[in-house]
């Protein structure tokens, strides 16, 4: 290996961006960081936004920034969205292709990349990013703890995120390709032989850094609510939001390794001449896809069941009741989070596996929609006969119940062999799984994002263009998808950068491509909701104290915003819906004597070592040995220079305290 | 030095154990090998090599890492027994599974698909 | 262990919480570090027979090789064991005594483990052989690597507990580095007997 190699790997000129959409790409973000830069600097919020933010180990803190960074990860999948449809709808007409295409707009390797990046986006990076958010704002609250079990490695794994975010943009900037393989990555397609370039390889690296943030920040949730519980709360008085992210974060530490694991197969394929998953030499193609899809399944998993808990809280405060079979939920979710494991080869009906093997994973997955179907049951019980309030986090879940539930139909339809392989790899599966997951995960994102937004602001969004939001999402939905499971029906496979014109289909991509036109004017309204809410944001104050929707858990019991130790003092429990529980009784606002409270302090380990592993996986990406090791080492010594630190706390005075609480309560 | 007695014991016990759980598992399959594979049949050794691993990991866990003797509610078991089970599903499953793959289409019959075209 | 009523905790009773989430966390790493094992297992057994017009297992093992690594490995667990009581004592002599044995017997494991290696390699029977091989070195591999890094923190450890001597927050580092050893060595039962002793048959 000469010297060149070793320090820029495969590095060339020709690596730089030079066509439209890489420098199209590379120009939107020296645009976006030049307009950051300049607003920092004219505020005067460098200091400020690296000691309150970026160095903070508070989960508000680090929930907002996840939110935040899922949300611009959003609009780039949407973008992708975008591109794909408008790519359908000019490819299946007679007209030539253009800028450089056969058909369409778009080069079939470059629409493959697309559609890859547009699944791997929406699945790591929107869907778990604001998840993981949500989850880091509300559980310490709701469970009455100060914090998570590891404050240091909260940070770090929303580090390691953002790392694996700049990882999945950073071909735009150098080696302008991704992977053309599907959002997982198929074996043999991305091994060496028909992949030799960097795509597949930006994806290996962003997935395992943003997976090993992912599954750190897992660990921590499970340690977290397992231990570190307010006294008195047993499992089964934690509220449903808490227990569902239990589930969900029990699943991620055991499904992560496995992905882990599997992408480093294929890793050492591509790097290191193993032969796993290759053509020749003995490698088994068909075990990529089965252990990749082990994890894939129970993926989709983590992705709604915290969602299943949001509706649940907001179901039950906006009906003014307890939630219905409080414990047939939980053991509908664990039922749910079990036989998440005993179903993944309906993703490979056809692959050959006969028979039995296809029959028992049919029946498996047909097991599944009954725990999924009481859960529904019991959110209409609790709904029935409640004083329901018209609210849109309750509008969500009414959307969420008309769309998943035609999106689970869809599901169990596939779940019969028979039929799978007659739909299987078409339109028909694309639109199941983006109607539960829209329908089911997304819509609960939202309504939880517009029912918790006042806790941790201290205002409340503009409710009526959240309802305005809500219709346009919910038709734009319905006339984006409902054409896609016609054509599956019709025999479109998916993934095809165009369908030949004497199909006929092409007045069926057009509705698709007015959908997500509506849906793009629906984020939009979205966003405009958020910057009106931040206008508007005295009148829409939260003059409750801290409690705007009546609510029954303990988030609720703090002001709006918590101070950044949640709780002066650990409340005590004796109770499901302990703060509902609390104000029959009156003891709400007992006064209550301070004391010190030892706090983590602020730390900027997490983004040195994100920073070194960026730089690995960039290295690692190229073959440029030199800078892999130079991150490597650099992200170890940093992990032991961190390990061996004692004195990673302060206290915070009694006296302080008694100021904050003061201060917070008077407003 | 001072060794807490009861540990101590713990660790010596779990070593000796371990030591004669392994040799009892290395024995058998020397004596077949050295007969060239005529006496003790493949089976016969599964079922003596592999109950005696698991044995093993059940003292290492008890008499190495303490498992049984934490305090209520008991996690670190919980943890492990989920793991496990899942441990065992991965491996399981995936032999079922990738064998029915073979036996539909043989590995020679996939290869030649794959490099001629040939088969289907 | 939570503080049981909402009482102001005291310093010893925070320092035991923290060291009780500290152990369980790293237990469920374990956990994880056990699945990936589980995939590399599963990986070998559906590749075992994939030998390509290479080596098959019964071919390239030698038992008492392997024997000589198990019983390496289970005498440093055990010693390593000893360490770990060692640091609840304080005494700084018998950690660095203790720990220091499980160091040298884990350098040797590796040793013999590369020599097994490098001795496969040079006869062409390397990993880019067959899928079979690369499923070899992989599994047996990765619990190499496994072992390389708790020897790099346990020499850390050792200079550490020489110049400072057996802090608090050293006896749960040391706590923490047997667990993951005594894991170590409860991996290597399932590769003896699942590669090599199967392997022999």
């Amino acid at each position: 290996m000469n010297w060149k190699e070793f320090i820029l790997g495969k590095l060339t000129w020709n690596d730089l961006p030079h066509e439209w959409f890489t420098l199209g790409g590379t120009g939107a973000f020296v645009v976006l960081a030049i307009g950051l830069a300049i607003f920092l600097t004219y505020f005067k919020r460098w200091k400020w936004l690296w000691n309150e933010w970026l160095t903070s180990t508070d989960p508000k803190k680090i929930g907002v920034m996840y939110i935040a960074v899922a949300f611009f990860m959003f609009l780039r999948g949407g973008l992708d969205a975008l591109m794909i449809w408008s790519q359908q709808v000019l490819g299946a007409s007679n007209m030539p292709g253009f800028l450089g295409a056969q058909h369409g707009y778009l080069s079939a390797d470059h629409f493959q990349q697309i559609f890859t990046a547009h699944g791997d986006i929406m699945v790591f990076f929107v869907t778990m990013g604001f998840l993981f958010g949500l989850i880091n704002l509300v559980v310490p609250l709701q469970i009455g703890a100060r914090d998570l079990a590891f404050p240091f490695l909260n940070s770090l794994g929303f580090w390691l995120y953002f790392a694996g975010v700049l990882l999945i943009n950073m071909f735009f900037v150098l080696g302008g390709q991704f992977g053309a393989t599907g959002w997982l990555a198929v074996a043999p397609l991305s091994e060496l032989q028909f992949h030799p370039g960097v795509g597949v390889d930006y994806w290996i690296w962003s997935l395992q850094v943003s997976g090993l943030g992912t599954l750190i920040g897992g660990i921590n949730f499970v340690v977290t609510i397992l231990k570190m519980r307010a006294p008195g709360m047993t499992l089964m008085r934690m509220p449903m939001f808490t227990w569902t992210s239990l589930m969900s974060m029990m699943l991620v530490i055991t499904i992560f390794p496995i992905l882990a694991m599997t992408i480093a197969l294929l890793t050492m394929d591509r790097y290191f001449g193993t032969h796993f998953f290759t053509l020749n030499n003995g490698g088994n193609q068909m075990m990529y896809w089965n252990l990749i899809w082990m994890w894939g399944h129970p993926e989709v998993y983590v992705l709604i069941i915290p969602s299943f808990g949001i509706y649940s809280e907001i179901v039950s405060t906006f009906s003014k009741k307890k939630i219905f079979g409080y414990p047939s939920l939980v053991a509908a979710a664990a039922g749910i989070t079990l036989l998440s494991f005993a179903v993944w080869l309906h993703h490979f009906f056809t692959m050959g596996a006969g028979a039995d093997v296809n029959s028992f994973f049919g029946i498996m997955t047909m097991f599944i929609a009954i725990p999924t179907g009481l859960q529904i049951i019991n959110w209409l019980f609790t709904l029935f006969r409640g004083r329901i309030q018209f609210v849109s986090p309750i509008y969500w879940f009414f959307g969420m119940v008309s769309t998943f539930t035609f999106g689970g139909m869809a599901g169990i339809l596939m779940a019969v062999p028979p039929i799978d392989f007659q739909v299987h790899n078409s339109l028909f599966l694309v639109a199941h799984f983006h109607t539960t997951i829209v329908g089911g995960a997304l819509f609960g994102i939202f309504a939880g994002f517009t029912y918790w937004f006042p806790k941790f602001t201290g205002f409340r969004l503009h409710e009526t263009l959240g309802k305005y939001a809500f219709w346009t999402w919910l038709v734009g939905f319905f006339i984006s998808f409902v054409p896609l499971y016609i054509l599956g029906f019709m025999g479109a496979t998916r993934r095809l950068d165009h369908y030949a014109a004497s199909t006929g289909w092409q007045p069926l991509f057009l509705t698709a491509l007015v959908g997500i036109c509506i849906l793009a004017l629906a984020v939009g309204i979205q966003i405009l909701q958020l910057i009106v809410s931040i206008v508007k944001r005295k009148e829409l104050r939260d003059t409750t104290g801290g409690d705007p929707w009546d609510g029954h858990t303990l988030e609720w019991a703090t002001t709006s915003p918590p101070p950044f130790y949640n709780y002066a003092v650990i409340p005590e429990v004796h109770g499901r819906d302990a703060w509902w529980e609390m104000k029959k009784q009156g003891t709400a606002h007992k006064p209550v004597k301070y004391h010190d409270l030892e706090l983590p302090k602020n730390t900027p380990m997490g983004i040195y070592i994100a920073g070194f592993i960026f730089l690995f996986g960039v290295a690692m990406t190229f073959h440029a040995t030199l800078f892999s090791l130079i991150g490597l080492f650099g992200a170890v010594t940093c992990a032991f220079i961190r390990a061996f630190d004692d004195h990673s706390e302060y206290i915070l005075p009694a006296a302080e305290v008694e100021k904050i609480e003061n201060r917070l309560r008077k407003k | 030095m001072k060794f807490h007695k009861g540990l101590l014991k713990s660790y010596i016990i779990g070593f000796v154990l371990s030591i004669i759980l392994t040799l009892c598992a290395y024995l058998p399959v020397v004596y077949h090998v050295n007969s060239h594979h005529e006496n003790l049949s493949h089976i016969t050794i599964l079922f003596i090599i592999l109950p005696l691993a698991f044995v093993q990991l059940f003292v290492q866990l008890l008499f190495f890492l303490h498992l049984g003797q934490e305090e209520k509610p008991r996690w670190k078991l919980s943890m492990l027994v989920s793991f496990f089970s899942i441990v065992l599903i991965v491996i399981v499953a995936s032999i079922w599974i990738m064998q029915h793959l073979n036996y539909n289409m043989s590995f020679i019959q996939f290869n030649n698909l794959m490099k001629y075209g040939e088969g289907f | 262990m939570t503080v049981k009523a909402a009482t102001i905790p005291t310093k010893e009773q925070i320092e035991e919480v923290a060291t009780d989430k500290t152990l369980f966390g790293f237990w469920v790493y374990l956990m994880t570090d056990l699945l990936m094992f589980a995939v590399l297992f599963a990986t070998y057994s559906v590749l075992h027979g994939s030998i390509y017009n290479g080596p098959s297992s019964n071919e390239i093992f030698n038992l008492p090789f392997a024997l000589t690594e198990t019983m390496i490995l289970l005498v440093s667990s055990f010693t390593s064991g000893l360490g770990t009581l060692a640091a609840h004592e304080k005494s700084r002599k018998f950690v660095l005594l203790w720990f220091g044995i499980t160091f040298l017997l884990g350098l040797a494991f590796l040793g013999l483990e590369l020599s097994e290696f490098s001795k496969l390699v040079a006869e062409g029977n390397s990993w880019h052989r067959s899928a079979f091989l690369s499923s070899f070195f992989t599994l047996v591999g990765t619990h190499g690597l496994h072992i390389t890094t708790g020897l790099v923190w346990m020499l850390i450890c050792m200079i550490s507990v020489a110049t400072k001597g057996v802090t608090k927050s050293m006896v749960r580092k040391l706590t923490l580095l047997s667990l993951f050893w005594h894991f170590l060595d409860i991996v290597w039962i399932f590769i003896f007997t699942i590669v090599y002793l199967m392997g022999a048959l």
